[in-house]
């Protein structure tokens, strides 16, 4: 009993992590029809900004060793300009591009950043110690949990109620929501296209920043590919929750979170390597099952 | 100059002439380097059109045929090595491969056999989805292969190199091989499944109607196109002689990708072409690099320069070109 409880607390933190990448992806896509590749390696920039730039392999911390309270907004705005950069420099002009293009363009992106960030800070891992504080643990009876788990999870629920208020009830979220029912429509009614796109880059860029965060003091090792495979769970989740629902993104990442979980604590001893090959093997049969995801976003059916 | 060619069989004769002819050269001035890179190049030429006879007939992205060509590699290490070497190294391989060797045609031609197999059963699962959703789950599948293989410790030797393997294969070699690609490519996207997949990625509902079974010929297409790609990671292994896991994931899959769309997308002579313009930027890019002295005082970019060279080549071909510099036309 406690051990499921515990596995569940598990799957809950690691699936609001997937969340909030699945949510930035999905954002993104819903409007602009773009599957950003390089969404991990704005996860990896904002981690990587807290250190002094150096190629030294002990990091020192610089924007990181700030008050939280300043820490969290500077994260937030460089991966925010970051994002903003990108969507200026590349996918601007290529707005009228074909899908396959605009993912191909971020590819470039992401290989671009990954080998900028290389060059700046080399490319061994190194090991930061971001808020120590968090580390501790909490009994709740026999149950253990890591403060770090719960941070994940409150943090996860405040910034998905904060987007869901934010697109319901002002009036920019509404011309992103127009905006991704029916672009060209939303347009005549005058939604200013590249402002809605620049605000989609915006919030993608913000809720990159805090898995940076959330990630990083999880882990404590930061390194070049550090967002590569946390970007690919999240597009894999996007893709079972539905393309095109942000619901459906949450779903597929809380789901994606469990699979991954459930496989670690399940799986026999020998075989716990190989659990991210069952993860993906798992997430191939949902979508045998239901080729359109399981939240079906209704803008996005073929019409002909 | 008009060439007599029947028009049908213009496209591949000129490519394959074409690279002949620089292979001759390259081997007529005989440097080693010269050799070496040529023969990579050629090597990645096959993936690149293997690469190019799904994606360009298809339309669907996919950045999972790195995964193909490490399953390819690998099964000509497990098939070419010395017997004492597997029964040491890699101990959980099936006795007929770890107590024989098998010749180097033999090896090729069942890593190009095996990749295809795993690509009809991948793609009899993904090739149902939308273009999109299948793409994704194609970048899934070489994120299986990446941490399959380098966790299969018994089998696959891990993170840790395989060694040893044969280096048979040199400029004359890859450039048969890569004719050979040439051709197998052309009679595809010319025969009837080619047509049927071409007409489904321009106008999906209208090829639908017309009773074109696009997950069918997707799915053939997908097939064929990995068994070329596993000939070519073959052919890569007895070239380096070394596998590592790593050698085959997203900095490889980033660069045949770059290769294709440099060249364009929509033809075989831009898969042709891209392998060599790209092959080109990388390498001007290494030299600088590696630097060079200009006036008494040695010059150099920091290293990194290459790959985000490539990057900005690719997104300013994407922005400026988008159809590649063989506009997706054939020769």
């Amino acid at each position: 009993m406690i051990n499921l409880a515990q596995n569940l607390i598990d799957a809950l933190s690691l699936g609001s992590l997937y969340a909030l990448v699945a949510l930035g992806i999905g954002l993104l896509f819903s409007i602009l029809r773009l599957i950003n590749l390089a969404h991990g390696d704005f996860i990896t920039v904002g981690a990587f900004a807290l250190i002094v730039p150096s190629m030294e392999v002990t990091a020192q911390l610089a924007i990181g060793a700030l008050n939280p309270v300043l820490l969290i907004p500077s994260i937030a705005l460089i991966v925010v300009i970051v994002a903003l950069m990108t969507d200026w420099a590349v996918f601007r002009p290529l707005r009228r591009a074909p899908q396959p293009s605009m993912m191909i363009a971020s590819f470039a992106v992401s290989y671009i950043i990954q080998n900028g960030l290389i060059m700046i800070y080399g490319a061994r891992p190194k090991n930061v110690n971001l808020w120590p504080a968090l580390t501790g643990q909490l009994s709740i009876g026999p149950l253990r949990i890591a403060t770090l788990q719960i941070v994940t999870i409150v943090v996860t629920l405040v910034l998905m109620a904060g987007l869901a208020l934010f697109l319901k009830r002002t009036s920019y979220g509404i011309q992103m929501r127009a905006a991704a029912e029916d672009f060209r429509m939303a347009r005549y009614l005058g939604v200013r296209g590249n402002l809605v796109i620049g605000m989609a880059f915006g919030i993608s860029g913000a809720l990159a920043s805090a898995v940076s965060l959330l990630f990083l003091s999880q882990t404590g090792s930061l390194e070049t590919g550090l967002g590569v495979p946390l970007a690919l769970f999240g597009l894999v989740a996007v893709v079972i929750g539905g393309m095109g629902s942000l619901v459906g993104a949450v779903v597929g990442g809380f789901l994606v979170g469990f699979i991954v979980t459930l496989l670690q604590a399940y799986l026999p001893p020998d075989l716990r390597s190989f659990r991210d090959a069952f993860a993906f093997t798992f997430v191939i049969a949902i979508l045998l099952w239901r080729p359109a995801g399981l939240i079906r976003a209704k803008a996005f059916d073929q019409r002909v | 100059m008009k060439i007599p060619l029947p028009a049908r069989f213009r496209t591949p004769v000129l490519l394959m002439a074409g690279l002949t002819l620089l292979v001759a050269l390259a081997t007529a001035i005989g440097s080693e380097q010269l050799n070496f890179t040529l023969t990579e190049m050629l090597i990645r030429m096959i993936v690149v059109i293997g690469l190019y006879m799904f994606v360009g007939n298809s339309g669907i992205m996919s950045f999972g045929h790195i995964g193909f060509m490490g399953i390819g590699a690998y099964v000509t290490a497990w098939a070419t090595l010395a017997p004492e070497w597997k029964q040491v190294m890699l101990q959980g391989l099936p006795a007929f491969l770890q107590e024989h060797t098998y010749p180097f045609p033999v090896a090729v031609l069942a890593s190009g056999l095996v990749a295809a197999g795993v690509a009809l059963i991948l793609g009899a699962a993904i090739m149902r989805l939308n273009g999109l959703a299948a793409s994704i789950a194609t970048f899934a599948f070489l994120a299986i292969v990446y941490s399959v293989y380098s966790n299969w410790e018994s089998v696959t030797g891990g993170t840790s190199s395989v060694i040893g393997i044969p280096t048979v294969v040199g400029p004359w070699t890859a450039v048969a091989f890569a004719c050979l690609a040439v051709v197998a490519a052309y009679a595809f996207q010319v025969s009837r499944y080619g047509l049927m997949l071409r007409a489904s990625r321009d106008d999906e509902v209208a090829a639908q109607s017309s009773s074109v079974d696009i997950v069918r010929v997707r799915l053939v297409a997908f097939v064929c196109s990995a068994f070329l790609v596993g000939m070519g990671g073959a052919l890569y292994a007895h070239f380096l002689g070394v596998l590592t896991t790593d050698a085959f994931y997203l900095a490889l899959s980033f660069v045949t990708l770059s290769m294709l769309v440099v060249g364009g997308i929509g033809s075989l002579t831009g898969a042709v072409a891209g392998t060599l313009a790209v092959t080109l930027i990388v390498e001007i890019l290494r030299a600088c690099e590696r630097g060079f002295a200009l006036g008494g005082a040695q010059i150099s970019l920091p290293r990194g320069s290459q790959e985000i060279g490539l990057g900005l080549a690719l997104a300013l071909v994407l922005i400026f070109r988008p159809a590649g510099i063989s506009r997706s036309r054939e020769l």
